[in-house]
């Protein structure tokens, strides 16, 4: 009879999977569509994190994950790997996007009016234990017939501070983005592909970040919200090539603008340099205002760098804010090391060895 | 929820072996590829993850190993995945798998012309301890300037008396490209020269794919007074079996607080073990 080693490492993940399932069973059931509906926020920011839209996949994901972030929004990527990807949606233009909530902190009376939407802005944060959460009472409808504006037509911010002459606009750049799912980012890094995955950031990376350009490092200075706006964009395919788009639903989005005052570089005026605003932009899946603003301010520190700063180095904002590699790298350091350390063990002996000689 | 064979896409799949070819065109050079995200974490294996499903078909037999063994449970997890997937069988013999994927050690028993070797790299840039910077690396990498390479051993040598790197150890390949071989010991570098079969390295965080295709020149970065030197497993010899010359675990006694060695390579142990006339 042949020898047999001591064998179970299947046996052990087995278990280990099993206990963990039956960990995770409760009493009562939880229903996907109460996680869709009860954890909007935190779906917003899996969906955005995740880059797939689709509000059901990410609250079974929400569910599956017992609510962590990062685990949601690890299944749902693993899940879009599967997905072939038939389509890009034709150029959007988020002057079409059906407005729910908007707000400028630069201007007062902006055209088309401060629209507060649906906020937790201005609640105050008292824990209320009171049923009007469980209980679905829905409060009056907000009457909302009196606004004059068409919501999906409403003018930007910007263009006030364009008729001035006080921001210059860039030349529309609409070539098809580099896309960071089917290429890898190279560095120098083009602009789509900082959008791409500042918007794909870990939402508390992201923030992170932000706040640590705006407080002391690298602009460090205090940027204007222009506008912020949420609300439905429409999208449209072009499958034939020939012009001919089709509709093919909305998506919920967070777009920031943030006005950055700056140095008007190359031409300087006789007589000393000009201040000028500049734009930092944020671009989200969801409601996920913080976030859209943080992105807003990493993409102009990113556009303008400043050397030797952290948060203005491109390779180090963008390798280090996505939420499955980070979380995945750290947490692999539980895997065994065996035989890596053993070599080091021998180096240390090694060293120590020399020494003594 | 339903599955495509071997979970990726079609084309996903497809543009992976592209850069498999690439990588295998240009010796020990990194091809960046959009590295896809898979339902393991990342870290855990992804990148060799991502070669094996691309290339694994319905005639092959997978063997995976993690740290020298096929029962440990990354390498349990790994195998399950690809088997839920795509229904290939499997091996612990390592001579009978068409396609092994790896963490941290080259099989002790040579690879045939027929086999290929899929190494997970959590970290594919040998430059990367003396520079931070990938747009830089990247530069140095086409300039072969590898003098930061070489500098990093001399300071080691300077401040310990040796060369310390351990596990990972640097290898210039085909004199042109100097690659971190994963992290796998020293005790396995030699291996890669002048190989049989085909290596394929991946790294699914980093989103790089390089190879060392079969018969190619692949030699440690050393000092002609200070030549590379594996771990030294010399005056020990394996517990269970009485192997010599392998890497081995070094294991405590839980009785007698000896400290003792097992072969890392648990399948070619048990093939050495159960060869007639063997039995100790």
């Amino acid at each position: 009879m042949g020898y047999v080693a001591v064998k179970g490492g299947t046996k052990a993940i087995e278990a280990s999977v099993e206990m963990y399932r039956n960990k995770s069973q409760h009493d009562e059931e939880l229903d996907v569509g109460v996680v869709r509906t009860h954890m909007n926020q935190l779906i917003n920011q899996v969906m955005s994190e995740a880059s797939l839209y689709d509000r059901d996949l990410a609250a079974l994901a929400v569910r599956q994950a017992e609510g962590n972030m990062e685990e949601a929004v690890f299944l749902l990527r693993a899940h879009r790997s599967t997905l072939p990807r038939l389509h890009y949606s034709t150029v959007t233009n988020t002057r079409d996007m059906f407005v729910e909530r908007r707000v400028s902190a630069s201007f007062k009376d902006i055209p088309g009016g401060q629209i507060l939407g649906a906020s937790p802005d201005f609640t105050h944060r008292l824990l209320d234990d009171s049923d009007v959460y469980d209980s679905g009472a829905l409060h009056e409808e907000t009457d909302v017939s009196a606004y004059g504006y068409r919501l999906d037509d409403l003018p930007k911010v910007v263009d006030y501070l364009e008729q001035e002459g006080l921001f210059e606009k860039y030349p529309e750049d609409d070539r098809e983005p580099d896309d960071i799912t089917k290429r890898s980012i190279e560095f120098p890094s083009s602009r789509s592909e900082r959008l791409q995955s500042l918007t794909r950031g870990q939402t508390g990376a992201v923030t992170s970040l932000g706040y640590a350009e705006i407080r002391g490092y690298g602009y460090s200075s205090h940027p204007n919200i222009g506008e912020v706006r949420v609300g439905q964009q429409p999208v449209h395919i072009d499958p034939f090539d020939d012009g001919d788009a089709y509709y093919v639903g909305d998506v919920e989005l967070t777009e920031v603008e943030a006005f950055m005052p700056a140095d008007g570089a190359e031409e300087e005026s006789e007589g000393g340099q000009e201040k000028t605003f500049r734009i930092g932009y944020g671009l989200t899946f969801g409601q996920n205002e913080t976030k859209a603003i943080a992105m807003s301010v990493l993409d102009y520190s990113l556009s303008h760098p400043i050397e030797g700063v952290a948060t203005c180095d491109d390779e180090f904002v963008l390798l280090h804010v996505d939420s499955v590699e980070s979380t995945g790298f750290i947490s692999h350091l539980k895997l065994p090391h065996y035989v890596t350390f053993q070599s080091v063990l021998d180096r240390v002996r090694q060293t120590k060895g020399e020494k003594s000689e | 929820m339903k599955q495509n064979y071997a979970f990726l896409d079609e084309n996903s799949k497809k543009e992976i072996r592209r850069k498999t070819l690439k990588a295998i065109a240009i010796p020990g050079y990194q091809v960046p590829f959009a590295s896809r995200e898979l339902p393991i974490a990342r870290g855990w294996g992804t990148g060799g993850l991502q070669l094996t499903l691309s290339l694994v078909g319905q005639s092959d037999v997978l063997k995976v190993i993690d740290q020298g063994a096929d029962e440990s449970v990354n390498a349990v997890n790994i195998r399950k995945l690809i088997q839920d997937t795509t229904c290939v069988p499997d091996t612990i013999h390592t001579s009978e798998a068409t396609l092994i994927q790896s963490r941290h050690r080259v099989p002790e028993v040579p690879l045939e012309p027929y086999q290929i070797l899929v190494l997970q790299v959590p970290l594919p840039e040998p430059l990367r301890p003396v520079e931070p910077s990938e747009r830089i690396t990247k530069q140095l990498h086409a300039d072969r300037e590898y003098s930061g390479a070489w500098l990093r051993l001399f300071e080691q040598i300077m401040k310990y008396g040796s060369i310390t790197d351990d596990a990972d150890y640097p290898v210039l390949v085909n004199g042109r490209y100097v690659m971190a071989p994963s992290p796998i010991p020293r005790f396995d570098n030699p291996k890669l020269d002048d190989n049989d079969g085909l290596i394929l390295l991946g790294a699914g965080r980093e989103k790089k794919i390089y190879a060392i295709p079969p018969y190619t020149k692949v030699s440690s970065l050393a000092f002609d007074d200070h030549p590379f030197e594996v771990e030294s497993f010399d005056d020990v010899s394996c517990r269970e079996s009485g192997l010599t010359g392998v890497y081995m675990d070094e294991l405590v006694d839980d009785e007698t607080g000896e400290t003792y060695y097992v072969t890392n390579d648990t399948s070619y142990m048990l093939e050495q073990l159960n060869k007639a006339g063997s039995v100790r």
